[in-house]
C-alpha cells in the first residue's frame, strides 16, 4: 500500500462511500454541542421528526454567552435574557433528545474545546465535529476535527455522516527547540503570519518536527486550534507517548483490556515514511520571537522586537489596501515599535489558551507584581470549571487576585464578547484568543493576539514587552 | 433549500480582502434560536455606526453612508463581489442566512474559505470563483444599474457589455445546488450503506462506541486532578 498521512489513515477509516448523487460520507464519531449553533439543528429534527442517529456519539456544554461571574446563580447569573432564551433552549433540547450536557453550575462545564479533551471525550482517531470552526483543537490528538455549520451540525445529528471531499495535505515542519518564554502560541501566530489567513484554504495541516514533538498537549492544542485562522478546516499531530499519557485514565477513555486495544491501534496514527504532502512549510524553532498582532486578521502579526509594518515594507497592493483599513480601526501609525503600544485591558482566556499550562505561564510573570495604572481591567477566565479548581489549588488564582487580575469562571467570554466581558471602543487589549477581527471583543475594540505570558507582562508593564526579558 | 438555476440581478461591490464572518453578522445577533431575522444585522459594524441589538430596525440605527451598501446606487442589489477569501473566521451559517435575508442570491469571489462556501451551498445561496482578472475587470465595470446574468447550467456569468465568464463548480454540488434538494434526506436514502459502515466501525474501534456519557444521563462529577502535565 501506498504510504498514507495521518490525515490519509484517519480519512480512510472513517470513509462510508458515495451517496448516488456522487458525495462522500465521512463518518463522524463524536459532535460536541453548545448554545449557539445547536438550537436550528435541533430544531430541523424536531420538525421533520427525525431522531439523533446515535446518542452516544453527543456531548453539550453551554459556553459561548454564559456570564463568568455569578455562577453559583445557575441561569438566574444571566441577565441577557436573549442570551439566557438561548441556554435554556440547549438543556430543554438535550432533555427531549437524550443528550448528556455539562450544565451551567456543573463542574466540568466550560468550552467545549477544553472540555472534551480533559474529559477523554475526546480520543485520538476520532473524527469530530461541532458547530464552531476552533473545533480544529482537537487535531492534538491526532483526531479529524472540524467546525461546522448548523446545517452540517443537523445533518450529522441525523445521520451520523459528514457530506465532504477530501482535503489535501499540508505539511508544517518546525525543527529544533523552541526558546524559553516563546510558546506554541507565538509559533501558531508565525505560521499564520508566514501562510496568511488563506494560505491552507482546502488543506489538513499536519505539524510535524522536534518542536512540535517537544511540546506538551496544551501547547499542541493552541497550535490545532488556530490552523482555522490559517484556512485549514482542520490540524493535526500525530500520536506519541505525550498523547497517550495525556489520554489515559480520563473519565471517558477507555480502560482495561478496551485500553490496551485502543493504544496499539492509536500509536499508528503517525503519517508513513515518504508519505505525500502536496505543501510543506519548515520554518527553525530557534528563529521564533514572542509575537503580538497589530491588525485585524491574524495574518496581520509581527515579533515584539519590531514594529507596525510600513506601506512599503508591505509584499503587495491587496496587503496595503487592507493595512490601511486596519491602521485605522487600530488607531495605529506604520513605523510604531510594538514595544510603545500601550494596552488598556487584557484577557487571559479562550478555547486557544486558557488551559492550566497557559495560567500557570503567566502566574509565573505576574507573581508578586501589579497591574500598570494605565490598565483598566484584566480577565481571567480559565478553560473550564476543573481547570478553575486546579488552577485554585496551585495557588495560581491567589497570584492574579493578589496582582490585580479579576479571576473568573468557565467561558468562551472577551474572546468574541457574546455575554458582558466586552471591551469599549477604541480600547487596546492583550488577549490570548484567536481573532483579532474588527469589533470581534467588543464594538471598537482593538484586539492583539498574545501568548498568555505577553499578556500577562503587557498587564504588568502596561504596554507590550518581551517576556524573555522577565524570565 | 432553495434552488438556484438562472439568476439575473444588480451587483453591488465590497472591495475589502478576507471579509470574515464576524463581519458579516457580528457575535450579538448568534443569539437568536431562529434561523430567520439576519437580514436586517448584515455587515452590522460597516453599515451602521452605532452598536446595534437583536430587535433594533435598521431605521432607528446611525447610518453609515460611506458604505457601499448604504450607497443609492447599489439598492435592490442581490449579487455581491467580493475580493479573495471571502467568508473567512467563524463557521456561523448565520453569515449565509443573513446575506440571503438581505437579498443576495449569489457571492462572486476570486476565492472563498471552506466552511462558509460549504455553509452556501446547505442554502443556495451561490458562490463563484472567477479569476482575478475578471474580477478586476467587474469591479472597474459595477456601478448602478450593474445586472450580472447569471446560470448555473451553463455555468456562466454574463456582463451587461455582453462578456460571457464562465466558471468552475464542482458537479456534484451543482447538482444539489440546480436540484434544492434535502440533504438530510438524500444521505437517509443511504440508510444501509452507513448501517453497514457502522457495523464494522464498532468491530474496528469498540471504544467509539456504549460511551460513558452516552446514555443522556449526566455521567457523575469527577475530577482530573493530578493528571495535568
Amino acid at each position: 500500500m501506498a504510504a498514507q498521512t495521518l490525515y490519509d489513515k484517519i480519512w480512510q477509516a472513517h470513509s462510508v462511500g458515495k451517496r448516488k448523487d456522487g458525495n462522500n460520507l465521512l463518518y463522524i464519531d463524536l459532535q460536541l454541542l453548545h448554545e449557539v449553533t445547536s438550537p436550528q439543528a435541533f430544531e430541523g429534527l424536531a420538525l421533520h421528526k427525525r431522531p439523533l442517529w446515535r446518542v452516544d456519539a453527543n456531548l453539550a456544554t453551554p459556553d459561548h454567552n454564559v456570564p463568568t461571574t455569578d455562577r453559583a446563580l445557575g441561569f438566574k447569573g444571566i441577565t441577557d435574557l436573549i442570551a439566557l432564551e438561548q441556554v435554556v433552549t440547549l438543556d430543554d433540547n438535550c432533555r427531549s433528545f437524550g443528550v448528556t450536557q455539562f450544565e451551567i453550575d456543573d463542574p466540568r462545564q466550560g468550552i467545549v474545546h477544553v472540555v472534551g479533551p480533559e474529559q477523554g471525550a475526546t480520543l485520538p482517531g476520532m473524527t469530530i465535529v461541532c458547530g464552531d470552526s476552533h473545533t480544529s483543537t482537537h487535531g492534538a490528538f491526532a483526531a479529524l476535527a472540524q467546525g461546522v455549520g448548523t446545517s452540517e451540525v443537523e445533518h450529522v445529528m441525523a445521520t451520523q455522516c459528514l457530506v465532504q471531499n477530501k482535503a489535501k495535505n499540508f505539511a508544517v515542519v518546525v525543527d529544533g527547540q523552541l526558546q524559553p518564554g516563546v510558546s506554541a502560541k507565538d509559533l501558531v501566530l508565525t505560521i499564520i503570519g508566514r501562510l496568511g489567513t488563506a494560505g491552507a484554504t482546502g488543506h489538513t495541516i499536519e505539524y510535524r518536527g522536534e518542536a512540535i514533538r517537544n511540546l506538551s498537549m496544551e501547547g499542541r492544542m493552541t497550535l490545532c486550534n488556530m490552523a482555522i485562522e490559517a484556512g485549514a478546516r482542520a490540524g493535526l499531530v500525530a500520536v506519541d507517548d505525550t498523547t497517550i499519557d495525556y489520554v489515559r485514565g480520563r473519565p471517558f477513555a477507555p480502560s482495561g483490556e478496551l485500553w490496551a486495544e485502543a493504544e496499539a491501534y492509536w500509536r499508528t496514527l503517525v503519517s508513513d515514511e515518504g508519505a505525500h504532502f502536496d505543501n510543506t512549510l519548515h520554518l527553525n524553532a530557534a528563529d521564533i520571537t514572542p509575537q503580538v498582532s497589530w491588525g485585524t486578521s491574524p495574518e496581520m502579526v509581527t515579533g515584539i522586537d519590531s514594529h507596525v509594518p510600513s506601506l512599503e515594507e508591505l509584499e503587495n497592493d491587496v496587503q496595503r489596501e487592507a493595512a490601511g483599513h486596519a491602521f485605522k480601526y487600530m488607531g495605529l501609525q506604520p513605523g510604531k515599535p510594538i514595544v510603545d503600544i500601550e494596552v488598556n485591558r487584557v484577557f487571559i482566556g479562550s478555547c486557544t489558551n486558557a488551559r492550566i499550562e497557559d495560567l500557570r505561564a503567566a502566574a509565573v510573570v505576574v507573581k508578586g507584581k501589579k497591574l500598570a495604572a494605565n490598565v483598566k481591567e484584566a480577565l481571567v477566565v480559565p478553560g473550564s470549571g476543573l481547570v478553575k479548581a486546579q488552577a485554585e489549588a496551585e495557588g495560581l488564582a491567589q497570584i492574579f487576585m493578589d496582582a490585580g487580575f479579576q479571576w473568573r469562571a468557565a467561558g468562551c467570554s472577551m474572546c468574541l464578547g457574546m455575554n458582558p466581558d466586552r471591551l469599549a471602543p477604541g480600547e487596546h487589549c492583550a488577549s490570548t484568543s484567536n481573532r483579532n477581527f474588527e469589533g470581534r471583543q467588543g464594538h471598537g475594540g482593538r484586539t492583539h493576539l498574545v501568548s498568555p505570558a505577553m499578556a500577562a507582562a503587557a498587564a504588568i508593564a502596561g504596554h507590550f514587552v518581551d517576556v524573555r526579558e522577565w524570565l | 433549500m432553495l434552488a438556484f438555476t438562472t439568476h439575473t440581478g444588480a451587483v453591488a461591490p465590497l472591495d475589502r480582502v478576507n471579509v470574515d464572518t464576524d463581519q458579516i453578522i457580528p457575535k450579538q445577533y448568534l443569539k437568536s434560536i431562529k434561523r430567520t431575522g439576519f437580514g436586517d444585522y448584515l455587515f452590522d459594524g460597516w453599515r451602521f455606526l452605532d452598536e446595534g441589538s437583536i430587535g433594533m430596525t435598521p431605521n432607528e440605527r446611525a447610518i453609515n453612508h460611506d458604505f457601499v451598501l448604504n450607497s443609492p446606487d447599489y439598492q435592490g442589489a442581490s449579487i455581491l463581489l467580493a475580493r479573495d477569501n471571502f467568508g473567512c473566521g467563524s463557521s456561523r451559517e448565520h453569515a449565509v442566512w443573513a446575506l440571503q435575508e438581505f437579498g443576495f442570491r449569489a457571492v462572486i469571489a476570486p476565492s472563498f474559505a471552506d466552511i462558509f462556501y460549504g455553509n452556501c451551498f446547505k442554502n443556495g445561496l451561490l458562490p463563484i470563483v472567477l479569476d482575478h482578472k475578471i474580477i478586476d475587470q467587474l469591479f472597474a465595470e459595477t456601478q448602478s444599474n450593474f445586472d450580472l446574468k447569471i446560470d448555473l447550467h451553463s455555468q456562466s456569468v454574463e456582463t451587461p457589455g455582453g462578456d460571457i465568464f464562465t466558471f468552475d463548480i464542482d458537479p456534484v454540488l451543482k447538482e444539489k445546488m440546480l436540484s434544492g434538494m434535502d440533504d438530510i434526506d438524500m444521505t437517509l436514502a443511504e440508510r444501509e450503506l452507513i448501517e453497514q459502515f457502522e457495523a464494522g466501525h464498532r468491530t474496528r474501534q469498540p471504544w467509539l462506541f456504549e460511551r460513558a456519557f452516552g446514555d443522556g444521563t449526566t455521567a457523575e462529577s469527577n475530577s482530573t486532578e493530578g493528571k495535568e502535565s
